[in-house]
C-alpha cells in the first residue's frame, strides 16, 4: 500500500528540522510515495507483470539569497543526515541570485480542496488479466492484425510538500490505464497504432472492447498508404496530436521562456496571438481532472486562468523565481499547466472536414520539430488525405511545416472537445501550412 | 564497489537464498542491484541556477518463464522487501516449469575506469567554469543574448544476482558538459548547441581551456543560423557531414534491429536477416567496446560482456541485437545488449555506439555530385516509427547545395525517410569517419540509455527535406 500522510509528514518535518539546525535560513522538501501494478499482455497471452513501489524525497535548503538541492530514493534518517548536510555544505559555495526564495506567504494555497482524484479501489492482477482478455480478443478480431500488445496499469500516489514558512500539505491520487498497441498487415505494408484510457476513477475507464475495437480500426485504416507531392495544404489536426500545439504555447508562455527572452511569445502579453474566436483556458479545479490540483510544486494557490480571451494573451504561467525577475506575482504554474484546454469551437467535424475541397488528417506526428525561441514547427507525420469531406487514402513519409506565429493565427475549431488527457484540444484545422513529400 | 547489505537487515547470503528459491523453476532472471550518485549543476541568464545532487538506491527483481517477465523493483533493500517482491514474481509465474539457464559468458576486460567523476573536481572549480564560459561568450558581442551551460556528473554501481549466488558488478563513470548560446541580430533570434562527454572525468574533456572549443562550436552554429533562410520542401539529394548525423543510423536502421522487435516481428526488418538492406559498401555495427564513450559498457545490464557486433556488412543484413531473454527465444546468443535505465526498469535490447565504418569517397566528391540538394551538418534528435519503418531527424546545422556548390544556410527542418529503403540510397560513403562528441540519450518504451552513434560523410540520393519553400 502507498504510504500514509503521517509517514511523509514526519519524514518532510524531520528534513526541515535538520536544515535548520544545519544553518539554512529556509528550506523545502517534497516526499513522495507511488505503487503501481502493471499487466502486459501479447498476442492473447499474459506478456509481463511488474510491481513498482518507488520513494522520493527532494529538499532544496536555502542561505539567504544562496540556493541548492539535493534529491534520494534513499529514506533511512542515516542517509537523509549525510545529503542535508551535503546540500547545506553546497548551498554555502553556490553564488547568490537575488531573486532565490520561498513563494510569499500570502500566496501560499490555505486549505486543499478535495477534488476526487483518488479511488480507493483496488483492481488484482486476475482481474486486469480479464479486462485485458477481452480488449485482446475485439482488438485482435480482424485478420488483418498481426500482433497486439495491451496493458493495464493502475497507480496509487501519495505526496507531501512541506516548507520553513509552515506550509505542510498532500493528497492522494490515484490513476487506471489500459492501452492497445495493435500491428496490422497487408501484401504492401505494415502499420501500427493505438488507444488508450486513462482515469482516476477505475469505474470511468473506457470499456475493454471498445478500446479494443478503436486501436483495431485506427491501425487497418493505415494499411497500404501512399506518398504525396509538396504543396500548400490546409491541415486537419486529430485531437491526440492537437493537443501537442497547445502544450507548445504553453512551453512559450512560461514565465522562464519569457525572462530568459528564449520564447517567440515574449512582449505578446494583450496582443493578439490567435484567431479572433479562439478562447484557452487553465482550469486546476475540475473534479476528477487527470491534471488537476490545488497547489503547484511549491505550494502556491492555482486558480482558473483564461490565458486567451478572444485570440489575446492574458497570462504567462509564472512560478515564484521568474515571477520575481520579471516583477510577476506567481499565478500558481510552477511545475506547468493544470487542464490545459481549447474552449470548444463552433463548426462540426464534419464541416471542418468539408471546410477545403482537399486537405490533410493527421494522425501522429514524429520528430522534436518544434522550436519555440523561433517559432519554426517541421515533423513528420502520417495520417489521411481528405477530399471533398471524404477520408480517400492514408499517406506517410511525409512532413508539415510552418510557423507557430502564422499557424496560431490561422487556426479554426471544431466542437468536439473532450476531457481524455491533461491538456485538451477539439479536432483544429489549420490553413496555409506546407506539407512536402514526393 | 557497493556494498548492498551494509546498512541492511538482508544479508548476502539471505538474499542468495530468496534468489535461488524463486528463480529455480524459472528459464532466466536476477536481482539487479543498483546505487547511483549524480549532480546537475546549470548556468543560465548569468546565474549559477540550480545545484542537484541525487542518490538513488534500489533493486529490480527479474524472474522470466518462456516469453513470460515477472518484475518487481523497490527502493527499500530489506529482507520484508525483497520477499514481498519474490512473491509478486511467482505469484505471476505460479506455473512455471523451466531450466534455470546457469551459462554466461565471461570477459576481464573493461572499457572504464573505476571512478567517482563528481569527487574529482570539486563545486567551486566547476562553477569557475561555468563562469568563464559565461564570460567567454558573452565577450563576443551584444549578439549574444543568452547563455546556458551545465554539467552532468555520474557514478552508478551495478550488481548482478544470479539463480545460485553467482554475482557480476560494474562501477559506470558518466559525464556531460554542454553549452547553449542565444544570439539575436535585427529582432531574429537564433540558438546553437554544443556539448561533450563520456565516461572518463570532467578533466579528460575540459582541461587546457577545451570548454572553449565547446563554446565556439555553439557559437558557430549560432551565428550560421541567423543567415539562415527558409528551407526546401520536397525529396532531393542529401550530403550528411561525419560524426553526430550517424542518429541517421541509429533511427533509420538501429532500432529496427533490436531483438525485441524482431522476435515479436513488428519490426519492417524482422524477414530480411542474410538479405540486402544497404548499398554495397554500407557496414554498420554496434560496439560496446571503445573506451571511455558514451554508450560503452564493460557488461550489460544482465552481466553480459558488451562485444562489436557486426548489424550489416556491405550491404548484407547479418546480425540483429539481443538481450538473454530476445536470444533465447530467437535460438541464439545475446550480444551484450540487454540494458535498463535504471532498476525501476526492465531489460530491453538496446544500442551501444552505433557505426556506419569509413568507405573510399571524400566530401568533396559528394558535394560535387549534387545539383540540387542539402548539406546537413549538425542535428537536434530524432525519432522512428519501428513498424512502417518510417524515420525523421532535425536539423540544427545545414546548407543549401546549387550545382555542386555549397550555398547558403538553411532553416532547421526535419527530414523524414524509410529504415528498410534508405541505405540502399547510399550512393557514396566518405573517408572520413568520426565518432560523436559524446552527447547522445536514446528513448525507448519510456526508458533513456546513453549511446554513441559515428559515421564518415555519405551521400544519399532521395531523401524528403521538410521545409516551407515550394
Amino acid at each position: 500500500m502507498v504510504k500514509d500522510q503521517e509517514f511523509l509528514e514526519k519524514k518532510a518535518s524531520y528534513c526541515l528540522g535538520l536544515a535548520k539546525k544545519l544553518g539554512a535560513t529556509d528550506s523545502s522538501v517534497v516526499v513522495k510515495n507511488s505503487v503501481s501494478e502493471t499487466v502486459n499482455f501479447r498476442n492473447s497471452k499474459l506478456d509481463e507483470s511488474n510491481r513498482s513501489d518507488d520513494l522520493g524525497i527532494s529538499i532544496t535548503t536555502y542561505i539567504g539569497k544562496k540556493k541548492s538541492s539535493i534529491s534520494s530514493s534513499n529514506l533511512l534518517n542515516d542517509n537523509l543526515n549525510i545529503l542535508i548536510e551535503k546540500c547545506v555544505e553546497t548551498t554555502k559555495n553556490t553564488p547568490e541570485d537575488e531573486f532565490n526564495s520561498l513563494p510569499d506567504k500570502d500566496l501560499l494555497a490555505k486549505e486543499a480542496r478535495d477534488l476526487d482524484l483518488y479511488d480507493d479501489s483496488h483492481i488484482a492482477n486476475d482481474q486486469k488479466i480479464d479486462y485485458l482478455k477481452k480488449l485482446e480478443a475485439a482488438a485482435s478480431n480482424d485478420k488483418k492484425i498481426v500482433n497486439t500488445e495491451s496493458s493495464f496499469t493502475q497507480n496509487k500516489s501519495n505526496f507531501v510538500l512541506a516548507n520553513s514558512e509552515g506550509f505542510c500539505d498532500g493528497y492522494k491520487t490515484s490513476s487506471f490505464t489500459a492501452s492497445s498497441v495493435t500491428v496490422a498487415k497487408d501484401e504492401k505494408s505494415m502499420e501500427r497504432d493505438y488507444e488508450y484510457s486513462s482515469k482516476c476513477f477505475l469505474k470511468d475507464l473506457d470499456d475493454a472492447e471498445e478500446l479494443g475495437n478503436l486501436a483495431a480500426n485506427q491501425t487497418i485504416r493505415k494499411l497500404n498508404p501512399k506518398k504525396i507531392g509538396s504543396e500548400k495544404i490546409a491541415i486537419i489536426f486529430d485531437k491526440r496530436i492537437a493537443k501537442g500545439i497547445l502544450s507548445t504555447f504553453a512551453s512559450a508562455i512560461s514565465s522562464s521562456a519569457i525572462s530568459r527572452g528564449t520564447s517567440f511569445l515574449k512582449d505578446k502579453i494583450n496582443q493578439k496571438i490567435f484567431s479572433d474566436k479562439i478562447n484557452v483556458f487553465d482550469k486546476p479545479d475540475m473534479l476528477k481532472g487527470l491534471g488537476s490540483r490545488n497547489f503547484d510544486t511549491e505550494g502556491v494557490k492555482t486558480d482558473t486562468l483564461k490565458l486567451v480571451d478572444e485570440g489575446i494573451l492574458k497570462h504567462y504561467l509564472i512560478d515564484t523565481y521568474n515571477g520575481k525577475k520579471l516583477n510577476l506575482k506567481s499565478n500558481g504554474r510552477c511545475g506547468g499547466t493544470s487542464n490545459l484546454y481549447f474552449e470548444s469551437g463552433n463548426t462540426s467535424f464534419k464541416d471542418l472536414l468539408n471546410s477545403d475541397s482537399k486537405s490533410l488528417y493527421i494522425t501522429e506526428t514524429i520528430g522534436h520539430g518544434s522550436n519555440i525561441v523561433t517559432g519554426d514547427y517541421s515533423v513528420g507525420a502520417t495520417g489521411f488525405l481528405v477530399e471533398n469531406g471524404e477520408f480517400k487514402y492514408p499517406i506517410n513519409e511525409i512532413t508539415i511545416a510552418g510557423n507557430f506565429k502564422d499557424m496560431f493565427q490561422n487556426i479554426t475549431l471544431a466542437n468536439d472537445l473532450e476531457f481524455k488527457y491533461p491538456t485538451n484540444s477539439p479536432t483544429i484545422l489549420i490553413e496555409g501550412m506546407v506539407v512536402a513529400g514526393k | 564497489m557497493s556494498n548492498f547489505f551494509e546498512k541492511s537487515d538482508l544479508s548476502r547470503k539471505e538474499a542468495e537464498s530468496i534468489i535461488s528459491d524463486t528463480l529455480r523453476k524459472c528459464d532466466d532472471g536476477e536481482l539487479y542491484l543498483e546505487n547511483s550518485k549524480s549532480e546537475s549543476i546549470l548556468l543560465d541568464d548569468n546565474k549559477i541556477k540550480n545545484s542537484n545532487y541525487n542518490s538513488d538506491l534500489g533493486f529490480g527483481f527479474r524472474a522470466i518463464s518462456d516469453e513470460v517477465v515477472a518484475y518487481s523493483h523497490s527502493n527499500e533493500i530489506s529482507k520484508n522487501s525483497l520477499k514481498q517482491s519474490s512473491e509478486n514474481l511467482k505469484s505471476t509465474l505460479k506455473s512455471a516449469k523451466g531450466t534455470y539457464n546457469h551459462e554466461i559468458p565471461k570477459s576481464n576486460k573493461k572499457y572504464y575506469d573505476n571512478i567517482n567523476p563528481i569527487e574529482q573536481k570539486s563545486l567551486n572549480e566547476k562553477i569557475k567554469i561555468l563562469n568563464d564560459v559565461n564570460d567567454y561568450l558573452r565577450s563576443k558581442g551584444d549578439k549574444v543574448k543568452q547563455v546556458t551551460a551545465n554539467f552532468l556528473g555520474e557514478q552508478k554501481s551495478v550488481e548482478i544476482i544470479r539463480c545460485g549466488g553467482e554475482t557480476l558488478s560494474d562501477v559506470r563513470p558518466l559525464i556531460r558538459f554542454n553549452v547553449s548560446v542565444m544570439l539575436e541580430k535585427n529582432g531574429r533570434k537564433e540558438t546553437g548547441v554544443y556539448g561533450v562527454g563520456g565516461r572518463q572525468s570532467y578533466d579528460s574533456y575540459l582541461k587546457d581551456e577545451n570548454w572553449k572549443n565547446v563554446c565556439d562550436e555553439a557559437l558557430r552554429i549560432a551565428s550560421v543560423n541567423l543567415e539562415s533562410k527558409p528551407a526546401p520542401a520536397g525529396e532531393m539529394k542529401v550530403v550528411l557531414g561525419p560524426g553526430w548525423p550517424a542518429i541517421l543510423i541509429h533511427e533509420a536502421v538501429g532500432h529496427g534491429l533490436e531483438g525485441d522487435f524482431n522476435r515479436k516481428k513488428t519490426s519492417a526488418f524482422h524477414n530480411l536477416m542474410g538479405q540486402k538492406v544497404a548499398s554495397e559498401g554500407v557496414t554498420i555495427i554496434d560496439d560496446g567496446t571503445i573506451d571511455n564513450r558514451r554508450g560503452s559498457l564493460t557488461i550489460d545490464d544482465e552481466g553480459t560482456p558488451t562485444e562489436k557486433t557486426v548489424l550489416i556488412e556491405n550491404g548484407i543484413l547479418k546480425n540483429f541485437m539481443q538481450d538473454r531473454l530476445n536470444a533465447r527465444l530467437m535460438k541464439t546468443r545475446s550480444t551484450g545488449s540487454g540494458r535498463r535505465e535504471n532498476y525501476r526498469h526492465i531489460v530491453l535490447p538496446r544500442m551501444r555506439n552505433t557505426m556506419m565504418l569509413s568507405g573510399k569517397q571524400t566530401q568533396e566528391e559528394m558535394i560535387k555530385a549534387v545539383d540540387k540538394g542539402i548539406f546537413a551538418v549538425s542535428f537536434g534528435g530524432g525519432q522512428v516509427d519501428i513498424t512502417s519503418g518510417k524515420f525523421v531527424f532535425n536539423c540544427t546545422e545545414a546548407y543549401e547545395i546549387v550545382d555542386g556548390k555549397i550555398g547558403s544556410p538553411i532553416k532547421g527542418a526535419t527530414l523524414i525517410g524509410d529504415g528498410p529503403s534508405i541505405l540502399k540510397e547510399v550512393s557514396m560513403v566518405g573517408n572520413d569517419m568520426m565518432m560523436d562528441p559524446g552527447i547522445g540519450t536514446c528513448g525507448k518504451a519510456g526508458q533513456g540509455v546513453p549511446v554513441g552513434v559515428a559515421q564518415p560523410s555519405i551521400l544519399i540520393d532521395k531523401m524528403t527535406v521538410g521545409g516551407t519553400k515550394l
